[in-house]
């Protein structure tokens, strides 16, 4: 299944290889010597990396989902990955456009419409300092984008070396659940981003042997798994903190999970956790304050 | 009644077969942890799926003999586009309502399959009783598409995670996790219950056809009403605990009639007994086969139980 599912992946990545490849290449070397002056970004990691080498300034319109810097807000939004809006992005006259690896169908219309396109795909943590090269590289501003990068690998090394030599608690990194009740769980597997985040911040991740990046969870394996410490992730809205507290609270029926008995389930919120941007040094530095806080006293 | 006793033996025991199942792989997983897996994760599951099987076939019974339509189901009649409806306007609304345990997802999927009951209910008040259920089936295949195309539009407007769980909600799944979801879903069933044990022969009669019903002393309307009211309250239970798991309500009761013939006083409880012993099965083979992960249960029936249907479809050509 997941050999057959990698195939069609593959198949599909083909496609859109030989799409690129078909770009005039007068166009893509006009787009290499000029720096691009109106950019738009569908992803928010690279919107944030784009505000971070300074570039700010450049970008004209935003995916849907882009919620950080406080400037997004003012730009006009072009949808997201799977509902984005061609008109509203060719009206905008950008002269390059950041969009995902798997939109084929929106990169396959941009280059009918002479679009530049920076493509991005981003899987594992390593992966956020060479796309910030690359894409400062792609936009005229390779030593900005080199500095970016530099940023975020000497904190993400720094988090790295405070928890270093401490033993690694086994953790339940948990991005999904249905509110008020213990259903719907998903949590981080054995590869991608979030996992990386974990394993860097000192946590030996619960679920490092299944190699997805995504694990639908049921109670049972929870249980089965008796994680010292379970991590749940809160974003995309704003909770009070008695609801903060509540939602923690419903993880005590498992009263059998160490990471229950020991008062060790913890709610973070925040974007920067599903953001795979400049700030993943935050929140890898978060998720090692709670992990290892003897390192942070 | 000997028959009957005959029939539930088997069934009876494929029920329990389970349970040991249930019972030996937790051995198996050995940890200390063995009477929480079991108490916490999967007692309340069986439960689930014992209770959402019985409830989704007998639902398809009631409507394959009041539609007098062999491909009648709980879905028909848009209860169970309702409750999924009022699940995803939950989920996409960040709905945060939780009443005595029970969590706002199964809340407001019961409320959306009231409300489609409501407006079949309508349907079936305003048609005279004795003309064709026609009406009835197209209301409701007609309500069921009114309701997908809201679900979409409540897709459109849902951000990524809450499409991702409007998704895997749609596939089904009987990790309750809990004894208060199963408790609340336990008040319309036992509610159905008390309405279905009152139809079975008024039901073998409407089934060959409400004009010889009602000349022999059948009060037809009346039936009709407590038969739809009775299996929707079923129907809309079990998906709001559960989600739409496709295929029971459809397969489990041409499978009893069977081996039990037409008779609805076997039918009905042969389809309960039956259903919740599959259901069961169909979530064992979810939780095992691709252990340590777990398949959504809908997909599981949807992928046996198309084939049985299809066979059933064949045979009957």
């Amino acid at each position: 299944m997941t050999r057959w599912l990698a195939g069609v992946a593959l198949a599909l990545g083909l496609v859109a290889g030989v799409g690129i490849r078909t770009t005039p290449l007068s166009a893509q070397r006009a787009a290499t010597e000029q720096a691009p002056q109106r950019i738009v970004s569908l992803v928010p990691a690279t919107t944030e990396m784009l505000f971070d080498m300074g570039a700010g300034s450049t970008i004209v319109g935003v995916g849907s989902y882009d919620r950080f810097p406080p400037e997004v807000a003012k730009l006009p939004r072009l949808g997201g990955l799977l509902d984005p809006s061609i008109e509203q992005l060719l009206a905008l006259k950008p002269d390059l456009a950041v969009v995902y690896g798997t939109q084929a169908d929106l990169q396959r219309q941009l280059e009918r419409g002479r679009i530049p396109i920076f493509s991005y795909a981003t899987t594992d943590l390593s992966q956020v300092a060479s796309t910030m090269r690359a894409l400062g590289a792609r936009i005229g501003r390779a030593s900005d984008g080199d500095a970016a990068a530099r940023r975020v690998e000497a904190r993400l090394a720094a988090v790295r070396a405070r928890v270093a030599g401490r033993p690694r608690p086994r953790t339940l990194l948990v991005f999904g659940r249905e509110p008020g009740t213990l259903r719907g769980i998903n949590a981080s597997g054995g590869f991608g981003f979030m996992h990386d985040l974990l394993e860097l911040a000192g946590g030996a991740d619960a679920l490092a042997d299944v190699k997805q990046a995504s694990v639908a969870m049921s109670s049972e394996m929870v249980l089965a798994r008796a994680p010292d410490v379970i991590i749940e992730l809160h974003y995309s809205d704003e909770w009070p903190a008695s609801r903060i507290e509540a939602e923690r609270r419903i993880w005590a029926s498992l009263s059998s999970v160490p990471a229950v008995k020991t008062n060790r389930v913890h709610m973070l919120s925040g974007d920067e956790f599903v953001v795979p941007g400049p700030r993943v040094p935050l929140a890898a530095e978060r998720l090692a304050r709670v992990l290892h806080p003897e390192a942070y006293q | 009644m000997a028959l009957l006793a005959c029939l539930l033996g088997p069934l009876v025991g494929s029920t329990s077969i389970s349970l040991v199942r249930v019972f030996d792989r937790s051995i198996a997983y050995a940890d200390n942890l063995d009477a929480q897996i079991f108490f916490v994760a999967r007692l309340p599951r069986v439960l689930a799926a014992a209770l959402v099987g019985s409830a989704l076939a007998m639902a398809g019974v009631v409507f394959q003999a009041l539609l007098r339509n062999p491909l009648a189901s709980p879905d028909t009649l848009g209860v169970s586009a309702g409750a999924s409806l009022g699940a995803m306007l939950a989920i996409t609304f960040n709905a945060n309502l939780a009443i005595v345990g029970i969590s706002a997802v199964p809340i407001a999927s019961f409320a959306g399959s009231l409300g489609a009951l409501a407006i079949v209910y309508g349907l079936s008040a305003v048609r005279r009783s004795g003309t064709s259920t026609m009406v009835l089936l197209l209301g409701g295949v007609t309500l069921t598409a009114l309701l997908s195309a809201v679900m979409g539009l409540v897709q459109f407007m849902a951000d990524f995670t809450q499409t991702f769980r409007n998704t895997r909600w749609l596939m089904g799944s009987l990790d309750v996790a809990s004894y208060a979801p199963l408790v609340g879903a336990l008040v319309p069933m036992v509610l159905a219950w008390v309405g279905l044990a009152t139809l079975p022969r008024a039901l073998d009669l409407i089934s060959l056809g409400a004009d010889s019903a009602s000349a022999r002393g059948v009060d037809v309307r009346r039936t009709e009403r407590v038969a739809l009211v009775s299996a929707s309250l079923a129907t809309g239970a079990a998906v709001s605990l559960a989600g739409p798991v496709a295929f029971v309500g459809i397969v489990i009761p041409h499978l009893v009639r069977l081996v039990v013939g037409a008779d609805h006083r076997l039918v009905l409880p042969g389809s309960a007994l039956l259903g919740a012993a599959l259901l069961i099965a169909c979530d064992i083979v979810a939780r095992t086969i691709v252990a340590p992960l777990e398949l959504p249960v809908g997909i599981v029936t949807a992928i046996a139980g198309g084939p049985v249907f299809l066979w059933l479809l064949f045979r009957r050509a």
